[in-house]
């Protein structure tokens, strides 16, 4: 059909960062949605990046794509800037966005058959169908896929042309909750084979199921990078010690729950302390707290 | 699973730019002939335009004592091939950017040539399949004859190639101008425009010579000049503006619009619309 030319894949020198990030700048009217972000995602880890809507996920992961101008910023994708690269890049990188087309008139199995065709080496398709779960779909045209099927589908594509890195946008919209578990095991034989992964999502379960590390963004700005037991590490060290006197809830969040407890302890000496509870800041807490949305029951 | 999830540690380069373009025929083909409404569009107008003229002015002669049918195959092929080439890419492409169809295309990794040259592969096989379909008509139901001897089917064979890619590529650049409903509406506007001043409808020696001569600046008119001189007798090139067919100002300037059209699609083309 072509050209062989094998090569091996180009590893440069102290290459084991996949994307590299510094002064990120993207401006859509005059306003900044990307405002500043550093980041590193190394090879073979799972990267997730976490934010509410609105908070630059996309904009971010499509400069990263090279399918988005950035306005600022140096940004480097397995060694090469995005808004340069050429086809033997993008054929290294795997994309599921969220505004892509997959045609209507085609069948699932057609579908995967002929863009198999633009890859230098792609994997069968019973394999892809297979590892979406999309086998009994397969002589079913598009057009009358559910929107979560038509989602395998496009990870399906995503994942075809064997990428070294791939992007992830939202990935798990619209799927049940089989289907969800059904791509997050993917995703770990993904990350097993030593696929760099990158996606976005605004599901703290998704992000903590499958990210080695999560950076959180909010208005444009990357606000913590950590794997996900650690987010917030100064909002965790906090807990908050509930107990009852005289009828009504008394709460002291300090970072040295012990002392508190040494007291209460001492004031009771009878024994027991009514309603008493010790607390630490689950993720979704530490989340609520790092996007700027005040946590249900606040802790502070 | 896992085994076979691993990236590939050998890549071949992607193919080419050909490969990717034959790859591409087949699925507009094919997406073709899912599409019964573009079908039936693309191969019933020419034939219904045929047996309109060919009914309502039954019996009347044109320049050179050409029966009406005759004179007017003419136009009716040259207007297919802009239908199939210029009209079905440009709302075709600017849906496929509308439905984010092109956006893929780009994460995958194709190289615009390659989309191109499908397109045109999807528009040579269906413009060759509709002329096929309208001569046999011409011929079996209208007693028009066919074009005598090998200069005029080859006459015939580079107007229909130059006319179909100058169309494609046009097409492709106009595309680019707005939405898909803009793109739709503004592409079939200018075309019966274009019909009416390029003697399609009318006798184009009849008409006034400012339409002559506004019409001279596109393709169409120069198509269908091509086209009658594959159908028409030698004697009615005097009829003709020049006196004769032309053929060396038709080849040029259909060549010119090709490479104004890859000019304007190299410089414009975009896989998403405007942010």
């Amino acid at each position: 059909m072509t050209a062989i030319q094998v090569a091996p894949v180009p590893v440069p020198a102290g290459q084991d960062t996949a994307v590299r990030v510094r002064g990120l700048v993207k401006r859509y009217g005059g306003r900044a949605v990307v405002d500043g972000v550093d980041l590193d995602v190394r090879r073979g880890e799972v990267f997730a990046l976490l934010g509410p809507n609105g908070a630059g996920k996309t904009t971010t992961i499509e400069v990263l794509e090279g399918v988005r101008r950035r306005d600022g910023g140096e940004v480097t994708v397995l060694g090469q800037d995005p808004a340069s690269a050429g086809r033997a890049w993008r054929d290294r990188i795997g994309v599921v966005a969220q505004s892509t087309g997959v045609g209507d008139a085609l069948t699932v199995r057609e579908t995967l058959d002929h863009f198999a065709r633009y890859h230098g080496t792609a994997r069968p398709t019973a394999e892809l169908l297979a590892a979406v779960g999309l086998a009994e779909a397969a002589g079913t045209r598009v057009a009358r896929l559910s929107g979560g099927q038509r989602r395998r589908l496009e990870v399906a594509l995503g994942v075809q042309g064997r990428p070294e890195l791939l992007f992830l946008d939202e990935p798990t919209t619209g799927m049940d909750p089989v289907a969800r578990r059904r791509f997050w095991e993917l995703v770990r034989g993904l990350r097993a084979g030593g696929t760099t992964v990158v996606l976005t999502t605004h599901y703290l379960d998704e992000a903590a199921e499958l990210a080695d590390r999560v950076g959180v963004l909010a208005g444009g700005r990357l606000v913590d990078v950590a794997p996900p037991g650690e987010l917030g590490a100064e909002l965790r060290r906090v807990a908050t010690v509930r107990w009852t006197e005289d009828g009504a809830t008394r709460e002291v969040v300090t970072p040295e729950p012990a002392a508190v407890l040494r007291d209460l302890l001492a004031a009771h000496p009878a024994g027991e302390v009514p309603g008493l509870t010790v607390t630490r800041p689950g993720l979704e807490d530490v989340y609520l707290s790092l996007v700027g949305a005040t946590p249900e029951g606040g802790t502070r | 699973m896992t085994a076979a999830l691993t990236p590939a540690t050998t890549r071949p380069a992607p193919p080419s730019a050909l490969a990717i373009g034959l790859a591409r025929t087949g699925l507009e083909l094919r997406l073709f002939v899912r599409d019964p409404a573009q079908v039936v569009f693309s191969f019933a107008y020419p034939i219904v335009m045929l047996v309109i003229f060919a009914s309502v002015f039954a019996g009347e002669d044109r320049p050179g004592g050409v029966p009406f049918a005759q004179y007017f195959l003419a136009g009716i092929a040259a207007t297919g091939i802009m239908l199939t080439s210029f009209q079905a890419v440009g709302t075709a492409l600017a849906e496929e950017r509308e439905r984010g169809d092109l956006a893929r295309l780009q994460v995958i990794g194709t190289p615009p040539l390659g989309y191109f040259l499908g397109k045109a592969g999807q528009v040579l096989v269906t413009t060759v399949l509709q002329l096929a379909v309208l001569l046999t008509v011409a011929a079996t139901v209208y007693d028009v004859p066919m074009p005598d001897g090998v200069g005029r089917w080859l006459t015939f064979a580079w107007v229909v190639l130059l006319g179909a890619v100058a169309g494609t590529v046009l097409g492709i650049a106009v595309a680019s101008a707005g939405s898909s409903r803009a793109v739709g509406n503004g592409i079939s506007a200018f075309a019966v425009v274009l019909q009416f001043f390029s003697g399609v409808f009318f006798v184009f020696s009849e008409l006034p010579s400012w339409m002559q001569e506004v019409a001279a600046v596109f393709p169409l008119k120069w198509l269908v000049q091509g086209m009658r001189s594959v159908f028409l007798p030698d004697a009615a090139a005097v009829a003709e503006p020049a006196g004769s067919w032309e053929h060396g100002t038709t080849a040029l300037v259909l060549a010119a619009w090709v490479i104004i059209g890859l000019v304007v699609c190299a410089r414009t083309f975009r896989w998403r619309r405007a942010a």
